[in-house]
């Protein structure tokens, strides 16, 4: 349901254009990472450590050597000294960014969590490969795992990395601020509640893989690898080769997601690039759906204490948010954590004037934490559910305590107490459209009635502001727009589109700005050979920062063709207008060349155009982005809780989004859809769990519940539309339904519960959760 | 290693090939007939990617060995449009109703779809999230997906 009009509906921008990526993978004909294949390519398979912290005593690779069809089996000794460079993301590499886990290749001497990886088999097939690392013996001298993250910063015995000495990866905080505490200590009402978040993991449905391939004759490493950021990758590669990026090419087709899991060069592709330059051959690494919930990445393992003061109106003086991450062993890149996002974006949309924060992130014996869609969202989390704790402790609805603190339109830009400054958002916007969608009113009435025959129903809701960063390498992309000499168009692009539409969105800006139909328009990315560099596609940042690219490129050739065409036709450049690739007399339809004709007089007629023109139609653009952008939304759901059974069922699920012009309204939708459902699972659903030995128990999907189409209500969509003050006016919001859904579905269920007398504060909130809250409330 | 001949009709094209044993019917279809639009997305029955119709049921093709569709008809992803690459009904459905993002999943849920609305050609919604239940995508949230598949539904299957 779109309940406003688009402002800046266009011939292509604004509209839900289908997508030119649906022919080929509808028909089976995508062509992912695991269908490619190299002649003489070889395929790996990792043995991987089955105990969380241990020395390894035996490690004996002799039989798997002989097996048949292996041609190698490598080890730390192969591998561990042929780094070039640190094995880690570009932007961490140079330590600016503070500590990142001691990575190394392979384990040495003693692994630090379940997964760690051993040795990397490679073999003429993967199932000789995996016959060879059954044959590889280990041996291992157990020692005690830091699991419990709450614990590791106090463990000094058992360090996770003893390089680091000790477990606690970073630590900041705001210093004492004794206006914070005179405010707190006159607010009418203090609540303090501390909330955890499970630790989940992405699950892309496509797991992760590459082919690499070091071709020692020629000195150069090509690879093929399901990644977000095929310019980050092959950075990479050349780091730890110690080779120039123009020796390596790195072509990224179709990814089957990543959700941040792709975003940077993991660890154990990394390995496999080392095993292909040690062999000089082309080897293909495949992981498998057990690898993956094991080993490839987790998330958002937190825990918030959160203090908020009010005054008598129900409006917020102060707050305070202490912030605890676990990185796991190794994380991607730093800790792995945000939390210093966690921190800034605390207040959210809402007029909090004093705050202060702590934040830590500690080393664990578990799998290291990477990015996932919303990867700071522990302060969405933490916030919105306090805002309900809030509500309920002083007696408001949690709709009308909103309403009282959030940031209203009149008073942008608004600076919040940390320091971000808000522009061109809506949030009472979207909370009003979002509370008029869902019917609160009506709801609260039929809730109540409910209850009075024994039913609970809640409804929650989720209120944030979602910040896109446009910093350092984050903050650049790049758009090649070449109009061919029969008036077809290429564009060429830095992102890493995995699943977000860009061949068709870009196209439609393209399009739109140039003056062509979207057919002419072939939108090329991921072969670092041909694209221009750029930031890869992550952190919802190729809607604001491609686009305008995509743009202004477009806009630039547009202004050269007409200028060719008014040399050509004797006419003034601003009588001329171009659409559906026809440059025309404006009035006069008659007086008209094409774009093909111009674009042929560029190339190839160049004594044709005006004196001292550069021939050729064809132009890149960089679009430098602001440090920080914003786009908000506001989520809404209610549901129904069967109190025998603690079973959850989402009644209604409202979404009111403002991502400023939309470029393709139904891509919007399938994007906010995706994020709410995997929040949905992140709340009932999905928990990686260890047992206290740092044993994994959830290794298939059987133990790890993705939601299915049975669990998933229907989803609304309201639709409020600020411009951003960026080129075309658009903004990111590819990770914010996955932030806004957790703290709805979550406040949905803590309000059905309430007159139970039953209180959450963790997630995730399956049917054993429920009811061993309602069976710890107290007598009423 | 045991070999084994495996004789079978896989989009309506004769294949024979010697295979180890336990190879599996999705590494057949992937690597000895070159078909990779067969997914795999976990190798243990519960993603439904690799879905594939047997003798026109819809099985998992990373649970059943090669070896065991010998002399079976085998239809893929591949082989449920047209020729020429026209897009089938429940095809043409999935794309109008973005019923799919990074396609990782798509051709599981096409097959699965197909052999859906071939037994039961005018579902409920219950019976579609039922019928969909077996099939994971981690994109969509499944919108599109259902719509897709109430649109195929009005445009009638055959
Ligand atoms: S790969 Fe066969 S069900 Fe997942
Ligand atoms: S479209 Fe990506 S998993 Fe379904």
């Amino acid at each position: 349901m779109t309940t406003s009009p688009l402002q800046t509906a266009g011939r292509f921008v604004g509209q839900s254009v289908k997508r030119k990526e649906d022919p080929r993978l509808v028909t089976g004909h995508g062509r992912y990472v695991d269908d490619v294949t190299v002649p003489g390519m070889l395929h790996a398979a990792f043995l991987r450590s089955d105990v969380a912290r241990g020395r390894i005593t035996r490690l004996d690779v002799a039989a798997a050597r002989e097996c048949s069809g292996v041609h190698a089996v490598l080890t730390a000794a192969d591998l561990n000294d042929r780094p070039a460079g640190p094995m880690l993301p570009s932007m961490f590499a140079d330590g600016s960014q503070g500590i990142s886990a001691p990575v190394r290749p392979l384990a040495d001497g003693d692994v630090r969590f379940v997964g760690d990886p051993i040795a990397l088999v490679v073999a003429d097939s993967r199932y000789v490969a995996e016959d060879a690392c059954e044959l590889i013996e280990v041996e291992y001298e157990p020692l005690t795992a830091v699991v419990d993250f709450e614990r590791a910063a106090d463990d000094t015995e058992n360090l996770v990395h003893p390089e680091l000495g000790s477990n606690i990866a970073s630590t900041m905080a705001t210093p004492p601020d004794a206006a914070l505490d005179e405010a707190l200590s006159r607010a009418a009402h203090v609540v303090t509640e501390t909330f955890y978040q499970q630790r989940q993991t992405p699950t892309p449905m496509e797991t992760r893989g590459i082919v690499a391939h070091w071709d020692p004759y020629a000195a150069a490493l090509r690879v093929w690898m399901s990644s977000q950021n095929p310019h980050e990758v092959r950075r990479t590669c050349a780091r730890i080769l110690g080779v120039a990026e123009s020796r390596v090419r790195v072509v990224q087709q179709d990814v089957g997601g990543g959700f941040g899991q792709k975003y940077f060069m993991p660890r154990d592709e990394m390995t496999v690039v080392l095993a292909s330059h040690l062999l000089g051959r082309p080897v293909k690494w495949i992981e498998d759906r057990r690898e993956n919930l094991l080993s490839s990445n987790h998330a958002r393992r937190d825990r918030a204490t959160v203090t908020v003061g009010v005054d008598a109106d129900g409006r917020i003086v102060g707050a305070r948010i202490e912030h605890l991450e676990d990185s796991g062993a190794y994380a991607n890149g730093g800790t792995g954590g945000t939390g210093m996002f966690v921190a800034m974006m605390f207040p959210g949309p809402y007029r909090i004037p004093r705050l202060g924060w702590s934040t830590t992130a500690v080393w664990t014996n578990t799998c290291g934490r990477g990015a996932y869609r919303g990867p700071w969202m522990m302060e969405t989390v933490a916030r919105e559910e306090m805002m309900d704790v809030v509500a309920r402790a002083i007696g408001l609805d949690p709709l009308e305590f909103r309403r009282r603190n959030v940031i209203g339109r009149d008073e942008l830009p608004y600076a919040t107490a940390s320091g971000m400054v808000y522009e061109h958002v809506s949030p009472s916007e979207t909370l009003e459209q979002a509370a008029s969608l869902i019917d609160y009113d009506g709801f609260r009435s039929r809730q109540a009635e409910a209850r009075a025959n024994g039913r609970y129903l809640g409804v929650g809701l989720g209120l944030y502001i979602e910040p896109q960063a446009g910093m350092g390498a984050l903050g650049v992309e790049a758009a090649n727009v070449r109009v061919e000499p029969d008036g077809t168009v290429n564009v060429f692009v830095g992102s890493g589109s995995h699943g977000q539409s860009l061949e068709t969105t870009v196209a439609q800006v393209v399009a739109e700005h140039l003056g062509v139909d979207i057919d002419a328009v072939a939108v090329h990315q991921g072969d670092t050979d041909v694209a221009p560099f750029g930031g890869g596609t992550g952190g919802s940042r190729s809607g604001p920062i491609l686009s305008p690219a995509a743009r202004q490129a477009a806009l630039e050739v547009r202004d050269k063709a007409i200028r060719i065409a008014a040399h050509l036709m004797e006419a003034a450049p601003d009588d001329l207008e171009i659409d559906g690739g026809v440059i025309s007399v404006r009035g006069t339809p008659a007086r008209s060349t094409t774009l093909a004709q111009v674009a042929t007089t560029a190339y190839q007629q160049s004594d044709l155009l005006p004196p001292g023109m550069e021939p050729g139609l064809e132009v890149i653009s960089r679009y430098k982005a602001p440090p920080v952008m914003y786009s908000n939304a506001c989520h809404a759901c209610t549901c129904e809780v069967d109190a025998a059974t603690g079973h959850v069922t989402l009644t209604r699920y409202v979404v009111s989004e403002d991502c400023g012009v939309m470029i393709n309204p139904m891509v919007v939708e399938g994007q906010i859809a995706g994020g709410v459902v995997q929040g949905i699972g992140g709340v009932l659903y999905e928990q990686i769990v260890y047992d206290d030995e740092g044993n994994p128990l959830t290794t298939t999907f059987l133990d790890y519940l993705v939601p299915t189409a049975a669990e998933v209500p229907v989803i609304e969509y309201g639709h409020v539309e600020t411009p951003a003050a960026t080129p075309g006016g658009y903004k990111g919001m590819g990770e914010g339904g996955a932030i806004g859904s957790v703290p709805a579905v979550f406040n949905a269920v803590a309000d059905a519960l309430a007159p139970l007398g039953a209180r959450v504060n963790r997630l995730p909130l399956g049917p054993s959760e429920v009811l061993a809250a309602i069976e710890a409330a107290p007598a009423r | 290693m045991k070999m084994v001949t495996v004789t079978v009709t896989v989009n309506g094209e004769p294949r024979r090939a010697s295979v180890e044993a336990r190879k599996t019917l999705a590494d057949f279809l992937r690597e000895d007939c070159a078909l990779t639009g067969t997914h795999l997305g976990c190798e243990h029955g519960v993603c439904g990617a690799c879905t594939v119709l047997l003798d026109g049921a819809a099985v998992r093709s990373c649970l059943v060995f090669a070896v065991q569709a010998d002399g079976a008809d085998i239809t893929t992803i591949e082989g449920i449009g047209g020729p020429g690459g026209e897009l089938s009904p429940v095809q043409a459905a999935f794309r109008d109703a973005h019923g799919l993002q990074c396609g990782f999943c798509t051709p599981g849920f096409v097959v699965s779809v197909t052999a859906f609305l071939r037994d039961n050609a005018d579902p409920t919604d219950e019976e579609i999230r039922d019928a969909l239940s077996g099939n994971l995508c981690r994109c969509t949230g499944y919108q599109g997906i259902i719509n897709a598949v109430r649109l195929a539904a009005r445009a009638g299957v055959r």
